[in-house]
């Protein structure tokens, strides 16, 4: 079996965390890229006692500096090369509504910042005429709401880029897997009032990884929430913009 | 903002408590959170009572801080954020050669609980008590952050093994773990017809591991009959796994009703053939039967249930005989009754075992219960016996104080740690633990 690496952008994330726990129970090795690195030693150590070779590198979606390394080293490791991108922020909208300076930063952590390092990425997948890139957007994407409009809208855009990448790595044998998570259990989650229907992140990166086998082009996780969102979407406008969901 | 309001309750589900819970995921939220709030730590709540509870207050999760921070496979130490599970250090230690030195009944709990516990498991005749593998722990108060082992620091550390989170929020730990020859158990299971024949074989045993799954349904000449259950650590073939299940919502309450409990029990004596019967078990089959069960304990309804586990000295068999006569006269017991014969060893002046025979018996929360439980604790004190503080819901603070002699010490020692009061539980609170007893 040809030996893989996966790259994990965002990694001290605990979804980030559940899915490389998950490819590396499947022997593969991996780069833990992250902006806190004595955290992402602690999961590379994690991961290194449970039999594959783990590495924490810096990565900040602000910092384009930091995206040359990553790239280098993933160049001299052997056989086929994936990369999941969980990198996102998601300050309260009314933050950004008193400081809208902050919308800068939310469209470089979820959206620009991964879309230039997947760029870099892409000509390696397409020399190795193999490899897949897992891109987590979000449901929130799917259309603006009041609630997080900001950050929907840098998760749309991310999405769109996707899309654009899968048509482009196709040609050469690649792979882009969009995951839209619906509500699930993380710390950016956890005191969020109203949610319903939450996720375990061990289940959403299990749905990721069968979605990476299967080769799925846009996957929702839950499954259900290909439904709240189709219906979500078809609300006309003019009913939506009264809404506040 | 990292605290969420939460209504949370013991694995008993008897007790509740609404707190506001932080979940840090990593070492330096932890370290802040702290910083903003000195409170208890939490694992996965499997003890029964109200042990993690701090109504009206805040505690924090320690479900997330779950890696392994450093291993040796040549000695088998390993270092550990405390929130890791039994379960997952034996999925990964055991086809490498190692595994917990003790794993107790359940494999969800954490290394932090089984430390607050000094749990035990089916080996503690052998190998003692969770604590006294325990190689140091890192405890944090506030910005404050002490390592303490054996040696070092030697006073706070026995008071952390058992000291139900005392002492301070366990981060992190360092074990020494037990060679494996290999990731299954050779299990030998034997019928015993009455409670003499049960305590026979419990004390004939020689295996490592050795426990007695005990109906206490059944009354008369059948008295303390059960099934008595050796097994080795061995290297063979894995059995499949079987797939997982979970109960879906609570049950009614004639779910565990006593014609269906004796008739469970009855069939489930009789699946020893008489002759008693060998096999190949899965690691965590063997250990972690319920495990298998998601959310068991809605199988006793929304009320929740008691899980009453007391030990007596050796020579008080007879005592136990005489609770567990009360217990099936009762017909209050559910299918779920160990009987285990427990060697001397423990970790901390709160650890539960001592030399003797352990009890172990669920009961519905219905209105007999407490006063049964009552009656049992009684007996239990007369003994010279102990409960154990993982289980209780139910106790009051001077019959625990009398059966830990060394409760002065630890009050001692875990009031020079935590002089604010700062870790006190709702347990803590309801036997007043932290103060010195006034009846020795």
């Amino acid at each position: 079996m040809t030996q893989k690496c996966w790259i994990i952008l965002g990694a001290t994330s605990s979804m980030a965390r559940a899915f490389a726990n998950a490819v590396a129970d499947q022997g593969a090795n991996v780069i833990l890229a992250g902006r806190d690195m004595e955290d992402l030693k602690r999961s590379a150590t994690d991961l290194t006692v449970r039999g594959v070779e783990a590495v924490a590198m810096k990565f900040d979606a602000r910092d384009s500096a930091t995206f040359g390394p990553i790239i280098a080293r993933a160049e001299q490791m052997e056989g086929v090369i994936n990369a999941a991108v969980f990198v996102g922020s998601m300050p309260p909208q009314d933050a950004i509504d008193a400081d809208p300076r902050l919308i800068d930063g939310v469209i470089k952590d979820s959206h620009t910042g991964p879309a230039t390092f997947l760029t870099q990425l892409a000509p390696i997948i397409e020399v190795r005429g193999a490899g897949t890139v897992v891109g987590v957007g979000s449901v929130a994407g799917d259309r603006g709401r009041i609630g997080n409009y900001v950050y929907g809208s840098a998760k749309a855009g991310f999405a769109t880029y996707l899309s654009g990448l899968r048509n482009r790595l196709t040609r050469s044998g690649g792979h882009v897997v969009t995951v839209k998570p619906g509500f699930v259990d993380t710390a950016m989650t956890w005191t969020v009032e109203g949610m319903f229907l939450v996720a375990a992140p061990e289940a959403v990166a299990k749905d990721i990884l069968k979605a990476v086998e299967k080769q799925k082009n846009v996957i929702y996780t839950p499954f259900f929430w290909r439904y709240i969102m189709l219906i979500i979407r078809h609300i006309p406008e003019f009913i939506f913009k009264k809404m506040s969901i | 903002m990292v605290w969420k309001t939460t209504e949370y309750s013991g694995w008993g589900r008897v007790r509740t408590a609404t707190a506001e819970l932080a979940r840090p995921e990593r070492a330096s939220t932890l370290k802040n959170t702290l910083a903003d709030t000195i409170c208890p730590a939490i694992g996965n709540c499997r003890s029964y009572g109200d042990a993690p509870l701090n109504d009206g207050g805040r505690a924090i999760d320690m479900t997330r801080m779950n890696r392994i921070l450093d291993f040796d496979a040549g000695t088998g130490i390993v270092t550990v954020e405390a929130g890791v599970t039994i379960t997952t250090l034996a999925n990964i230690f055991a086809p490498q050669g190692w595994l917990p030195a003790v794993m107790p009944g359940t494999g969800f709990a954490t290394v932090g609980g089984c430390i607050a516990q000094d749990v035990h498991g089916k080996n503690h005749h052998k190998e003692g008590s969770f604590g006294q593998h325990v190689l140091s722990v890192t405890l944090l108060n506030g910005e404050k952050r002490t390592v303490a082992t054996p040696d070092r620091n030697a006073g706070l550390f026995r008071a952390t093994m058992g000291g139900i989170g005392q002492t301070g929020v366990i981060a992190e730990a360092k074990l020494q773990l037990k060679p494996c020859p290999g990731d299954v158990m050779m299990v030998t299971e034997q019928r015993a017809e009455n409670w003499d024949a049960h305590l026979a074989l419990l004390d004939a045993s020689q295996a490592s591991y050795c426990v007695g799954w005990i109906d206490a349904t059944a009354t008369g000449a059948s008295l303390g009959r059960g099934v008595v259950e050796e097994a080795e650590l061995a290297a063979g073939l894995l059995p499949k796994a079987k797939p997982s299940k979970s109960v879906p919502m609570n049950a009614p309450n004639f779910a565990l009703s006593g014609p269906i409990v004796r008739t469970f029990n009855n069939a489930y004596y009789r699946r020893v053939p008489t002759s008693g019967r060998s096999s190949v078990k899965r690691i965590d089959e063997f250990f972690f039967p319920l495990d298998k069960i998601h959310d068991w304990n809605r199988l006793y309804g929304k009320r929740g249930f008691y899980q009453f586990q007391n030990v007596v000295p050796l020579d008080q068999a007879d005592a136990l005989k005489a609770m567990l006569a009360e217990i099936a006269g009762a017909g209050l017991a559910s299918p779920l009754a160990v009987l285990k014969r427990m060697g001397p060893g423990r970790a901390g002046p709160l650890s539960f075992p001592m030399e003797g025979y352990t009890l172990a018996v669920d009961f519905p929360a219905r209105d007999a219960a407490p006063e049964l439980i009552g009656m049992l604790e009684d007996m239990t004190v007369d003994a010279g016996g102990r409960l154990y503080l993982a289980k209780d819901a139910l106790a009051t603070g001077p019959a625990i104080k009398a059966m830990y002699p060394e409760h002065g010490d630890w009050v001692k020692a875990v009031n020079k740690a935590d002089p604010d009061h700062a870790f006190e539980t709702d347990m803590v609170r309801r036997l007043d633990l932290r103060t010195a007893g006034g009846a020795s």
